[in-house]
């Protein structure tokens, strides 16, 4: 099996499996799951590492990849913190008063 | 040796994100799945930096400092009603990151036609198109643009013409090696028609293009996982290609309309004549200690907040108004819409940032049976998705449009700056009922006024 074939039945599954596991996420929580969500798709960050770490680079892939790395490292960063932040403040009813 | 353990790091790296996504089902467990989601995130990128191709670390390690330093300090300083610009923001770097290292990879020359340069392609197309729609998004979220939808004649043939260009030349890419130009024309009218994309969205629209963006932003992580041969990319933007795929199908259900009808219906625009021809109809209105002396008589209350809430920054002072009707013993819920605020679940976050316990706050299905037992149905800055017409006129651009029954509660308050439409331009029947209230002022102002009422009556 070429290596893409193989990448396509990992796609599907992941695909699938996204799918299942989205749709039990309840409407509540739809903000923070789209910053979470978006902060995995920050993973773009493993390319751009893998880019402008190799060596014989030419200048212009070592500057794309170092302005990707920053991009990817920021979302990385802001979906995270962001999607912490959101879901510190969901609280139930009556927290227990200290 | 390091070979051996790498593939392992990168296979507990995608257990981590698929956890994380899981866990988000659960307020309960939602805050570790974040936490198993950085560590995820964290072993992808040390497993990264370990693999032997990566030799040069320096330009890598400013990068992610100067990443970090950029990132953090944006989602800590950013307000809570500021989410929805942040998310776009957010997005437009990440596809921006994807759609470089695509570029980077097309000008090594290495990636083979066929397959290989197909997923480039893809990579690359999504990756600017996302960039620049994910900007202009923003702009119009952080109303450095006007959020009416900007059409003109014949708009959907031009942006569709220049999509149909960027696919002619990324096919031509596919399978020749085409000229120098091929490549930077292809990227300009990538980034072409993200503009072209969003420049018709208005405000009420933009939770599903918001959710469209993410999902395009996972593909093109997909597609450089196709480039780069690298499994984890795969599972990771297939993961966020659907979660986004799906919450703009939900949108979409939400609002009764079809993708094609949000990104090239231009909702905004077709219903503005239904708006001119509406008379001036008498309403009934009521100040701030009237309405205070109807909810202190109330059992049984439910708040309708929608975007009008998070422009007024209202949150804060409907909270006290909850503590001073909860503490007389009345009950006090809220009805949010799936479609209410600029992405999906902006209310919820608002509300629970004014420390609204999230119980309280239900979805459509949950509350719509509830309505005809209520005594108090008090609607803050939504208009149409109360609007009754959406079940009873045919003809109406939004019929059909799943919306609150406030309509059905036996007394219905609705605080509204003044009686111009809302987002669809229409006419909403709820303010004309004989059981309705208008409350005209700032949401902000006319809570704090009811709630003054309220201290001061007890």
């Amino acid at each position: 099996m070429k290596s893409y074939e193989f990448g396509l039945y990992v796609f599907m599954l992941a695909a699938f499996l996204g799918f299942e596991l989205v749709k039990r996420v309840s409407p509540l929580l739809h903000t923070p799951l789209m910053s979470l969500s978006n902060a995995i798709s920050a993973i773009a960050v493993v390319g751009a590492i893998l880019i402008t770490g190799q060596k014989d680079a030419t200048t212009l892939t070592h500057v794309l990849g170092f302005i990707a790395v920053i991009c990817a490292t920021l979302n990385v960063v802001a979906g995270y913190l962001i999607t912490d932040r959101m879901l510190k403040m969901f609280r139930k009813r009556e927290p227990d008063k200290k | 040796m390091i070979e051996n353990v790498l593939p392992g790091i990168y296979l507990l790296a995608s257990v981590g994100f698929i956890l994380a996504v899981k866990w988000m089902n659960n307020p309960a467990t939602a805050r570790r799945g974040v936490i198993i989601g950085e560590i995820g995130m964290l072993l992808a990128v040390i497993g990264t930096l370990l693999r032997p191709e990566v030799v040069e670390y320096r330009w890598i390690l400013i990068g992610l400092a100067i990443g970090s330093a950029i990132g953090a300090p944006l989602a800590y300083l950013m307000p809570m009603t500021a989410v929805p610009q942040l998310t776009a923001l957010s997005h437009a770097f990440g596809a921006l990151a994807s759609a470089l290292i695509g570029t980077a990879a097309f000008y090594k020359n290495e990636v083979p036609l066929g397959f290989p340069m197909g997923a480039l392609v893809l990579e690359t197309l999504l990756g600017f198109l996302t960039t620049t729609a994910s900007i202009i998004a923003f702009a119009k979220l952080q109303e450095l643009m006007p959020t009416r939808p900007m059409t003109y004649k014949g708009q959907n043939v031009v942006s569709l013409s220049i999509l149909a260009g960027a696919i002619v030349i990324g096919g031509w890419m596919v399978v020749s090696p085409g000229p120098a130009w091929a490549f930077p024309a292809f990227i300009a009218l990538a980034m072409l028609f993200g503009i072209m994309l969003v420049i018709p969205i208005g405000g009420a629209d933009m939770p599903t293009v918001i959710a469209l963006l993410n999902s395009y932003a996972g593909v093109a992580a997909a597609a450089m996982g196709f480039v780069l041969n690298n499994q984890l990319l795969i599972i990771a933007g297939a993961l966020n290609g659907s979660a986004g795929l799906i919450l703009s199908i939900i949108m979409c259900k939400a609002m009764n309309r079809s993708f094609t009808n949000v990104l090239f219906g231009a909702f905004g625009q077709l219903a503005t004549g239904a708006a001119a021809t509406a008379a001036q109809r008498p309403v009934r209105s009521a100040t701030p200690d009237e309405a205070a002396a109807i909810l202190d008589s109330a059992r049984s209350v439910i708040v309708i907040p929608g975007y009008g809430m998070a422009v007024a920054q209202a949150q804060h002072k409907i909270r006290e108004l909850y503590d001073a009707l909860t503490k007389r013993g009345i009950d006090v819920k809220f009805a949010i819409h799936p479609v209410a605020g600029r992405m999906p679940g902006h209310m919820n976050v608002l509300l629970a940032e004014a420390d609204i316990p999230y119980d309280r706050l239900l979805e459509m299905d949950e509350i719509n049976g509830d309505f005809p037992n209520t005594d108090v149905a008090l609607v803050i800055g939504a208009n149409d998705v109360v609007n009754p017409l959406a079940r009873t006129d045919k003809t109406s651009p939004i019929y059909g449009t799943p919306i609150l029954d406030a309509d059905r509660a036996h007394t219905v308050m609705v605080i509204k700056r003044s009686m111009s439409p809302g987002f669809a331009g229409i006419d909403n029947e709820l303010y004309y009922m004989n059981n309705t209230l208008m409350l005209f002022g700032d949401a902000k102002n006319f809570v704090a006024g009811i709630v003054k009422e309220l201290a001061g009556s007890h």
